[in-house]
């Protein structure tokens, strides 16, 4: 293995990318992706919180989700904002950084310091593109794996995720069983189904039908897609809500106006926030990254291997599984967890399940959600005493 | 091994009989686990991999909240998921006569546990006879505190009622307990046709093969 740096502090040099630190991995380590292309050189943008215990025992790792980052608990370098599961993680919080040592990496494919499309191709001295190889679920665990391995780490505490996270905690555990002490997969299912394939294709053909796309050759010819990434996020956006928190959020109220205005302007208050959320959307995130990753997902099937029999993927298990939904979550329903909790129950694996009731759709998993925090909370501490974890570090 | 006496002074008399049975180092799966208290008491007392199922999401996600594994689910429905012999007990206490197919349920029980636990509450004991005989009403009684119209039990049995089926299952009987009112023993299993009449409670251990 190739390393380059091991785990700098965050007030040591600044790298290329600006997304430091970095683990990175020389052309002398290429990681083979399941698309069969070697993919070197690789580096992993990565934050960590908390420190790690002497035995190296209290690692939780957290995946994010399609357009998530590695600033899980710590201000956004694009957008300022706090990180995005600062209610989660954090001093205190259910994943407590003042006993637990969290790490969050950005995806391999994704668009904030790890490899990925915006990244320089070596074989031309210009970014990927669309030579980028196509990644999967499984490309970003092992991507992932590189970087726990490199910090010294052979057993992680907990695998923590949602949506797409949540399918990489699905793949962790399948794929490092031994290395995954307990795991939490949040708002996901172990396949995309159809219906999210469709959502997903409609965003990348909205990406694709802009002229500034450029055939994915935008950076080398100083164009963005802006628009057509702007209503690939605004169409997936619905798909976070439901129609209950659209309605209470925005009814059918007029946007600073008394009446409609017989044209196409933003009438509608829901239309303004779609545009908004597109508009911003498009300063922190990259098109092709957009389609790679929605592309993963898609590939996403834990039973494909099994004849569609997802029980065996998880034969013989001893992690400890914790599997949470959400009432209103449609992008992923409650009976898609139910069927990962069903595969854990053949394999009579340690399962816990909880459905929460909330209005707010699949996006709960990101918001003030008191019982989530509650059971997190809950399985957490009972995991951290089965692990032999004391308290504080 | 941790003992907590606020579990064992406020408990369920029956639940604690149910933990002591367990072997110490088991896998066990508490069928109908309501809050937990059972598991609570498991984990506290038996260092035992113990496990519930709920049909009440509220349960569950309370029993989760306080660090206990606990699934939604219904006994009647979601055994078939389990694979034979992944435990070594299966539980069901105080629950078969809610259930909507008892016989399915307890064959389901013994092919996923090595043993099964069935405690419920015995409709031949005296206290249900006199009530019908004399009253010539529905039965109300410590062990069956619910009216006609607003009781979960669905399919109410007598201890020979249950030996009778287990018999016709070809289901072993390991071990059979009396229990009264409170949940306390109160006869031994030479004396079961007694308990039949004596009873309020009865527990069985079942083994399948």
């Amino acid at each position: 293995m190739n390393k380059i740096t091991e785990n700098p502090g965050r007030d040591q040099r600044q790298a290329s990318s600006g997304f430091e630190p970095v683990m990175r991995f020389g052309m002398d380590a290429p990681l083979l992706l399941d698309c069969g292309v070697s993919l070197a050189p690789l580096e992993i943008a990565y934050q960590t919180y908390g420190e790690l215990n002497a035995d190296k025992s209290n690692a939780i790792l957290v995946c994010h989700a399609l357009t998530g980052d590695q600033y899980v608990a710590s201000t956004h370098p694009i957008t300022g904002r706090p990180g995005w599961w600062s209610t989660i993680v954090g001093p205190g919080r259910p994943v407590d950084t003042s006993r637990y040592f969290v790490i969050c990496a950005n995806v391999v494919g994704g668009c904030i310091g790890s490899t990925g499309p915006t990244s320089i191709n070596p074989a031309t001295g210009k970014p990927y593109g669309l030579s980028f190889p196509v990644i999967t679920i499984g490309d970003m665990v092992n991507a992932q794996a590189r970087l726990v391995e490199a910090l010294g780490i052979e057993q992680l505490f907990c695998v923590i995720g949602g949506s797409m996270g949540g399918m990489q905690v699905l793949q962790w555990a399948y794929d490092y069983p031994e290395k995954v002490f307990s795991a939490v997969p949040i708002a996901t299912a172990a396949w995309h189904s159809a219906q999210n394939i469709a959502f997903h294709e409609v965003g990348r053909q909205a990406i694709m039908a802009d002229p500034d796309w450029c055939g994915g050759d935008y950076l080398n010819q100083d164009r963005r897609p802006e628009k057509g990434l702007a209503v690939a996020r605004m169409a997936a956006h619905i798909t976070y809500l439901s129609e209950s928190a659209l309605h209470e959020k925005f009814g059918r109220n007029l946007q600073d106006r008394e009446k409609i205005g017989f044209g196409f302007e933003a009438d509608f208050q829901v239309e303004s926030y779609l545009r908004y959320q597109g508009a911003a959307f498009v300063d922190r995130f990259d098109a092709n990254s957009y389609l790679y990753l929605t592309r993963a997902m898609d590939y996403f099937d834990l039973a494909e291997e099994y004849g569609d029999v997802l029980a065996e993927a998880f034969r013989g298990t001893k992690t400890r599984f914790c599997v949470v939904s959400f009432t209103s979550d449609w992008l992923f329903p409650t009976s898609e967890s139910r069927d990962i909790v069903q595969a854990l129950n053949a394999s009579a694996a340690n399962v816990s399940f909880v459905e929460i009731e909330s209005q707010k759709g699949h996006d709960a998993f990101l918001l003030d959600e008191p019982e989530l925090f509650a059971t997190l909370t809950g399985f957490l501490n009972a995991a951290a005493q089965k692990r032999g974890l004391k308290h504080g570090v | 091994m941790a003992y907590d006496p606020a579990l064992q002074s406020g408990g369920r008399v029956d639940l604690q009989l149910i933990a002591s049975m367990i072997e110490p180092g088991s896998r066990v799966l508490d069928v109908g686990c309501g809050d937990g208290e059972l598991l609570r008491l498991l984990n506290a007392t038996r260092d035992v991999d113990c496990r519930g199922i709920e049909i009440s999401q509220k349960g569950v996600n309370a029993g989760v909240a306080q660090g206990l594994s606990v699934v939604q689910g219904d006994a009647d429905t979601d055994l078939v998921n389990y694979p034979t012999k992944g435990f070594d007990y299966v539980i069901l206490s105080q629950t078969l006569q809610a259930t909507r197919e008892p016989q399915k349920v307890v064959r389901e029980m013994v092919r996923i546990g090595k043993r099964a636990i069935i405690s419920f509450p015995n409709f031949g004991h005296w206290r249900v006879r006199m009530r019908i005989l004399l009253t010539g009403q529905m039965p109300v009684t410590p062990t069956l505190p619910y009216l006609w119209y607003e009781t979960p039990n669905i399919h109410l049995c007598s201890i020979d009622d249950f030996s009778d089926m287990s018999q016709s299952m070809g289901v072993t009987v390991e071990r059979f307990i009396a229990l009264d009112k409170q949940g306390k023993v109160s006869l031994t299993n030479q004396w079961r046709g007694a308990a039949n009449l004596l009873a309020a409670q009865a527990l069985f251990m079942l083994r399948g093969d």
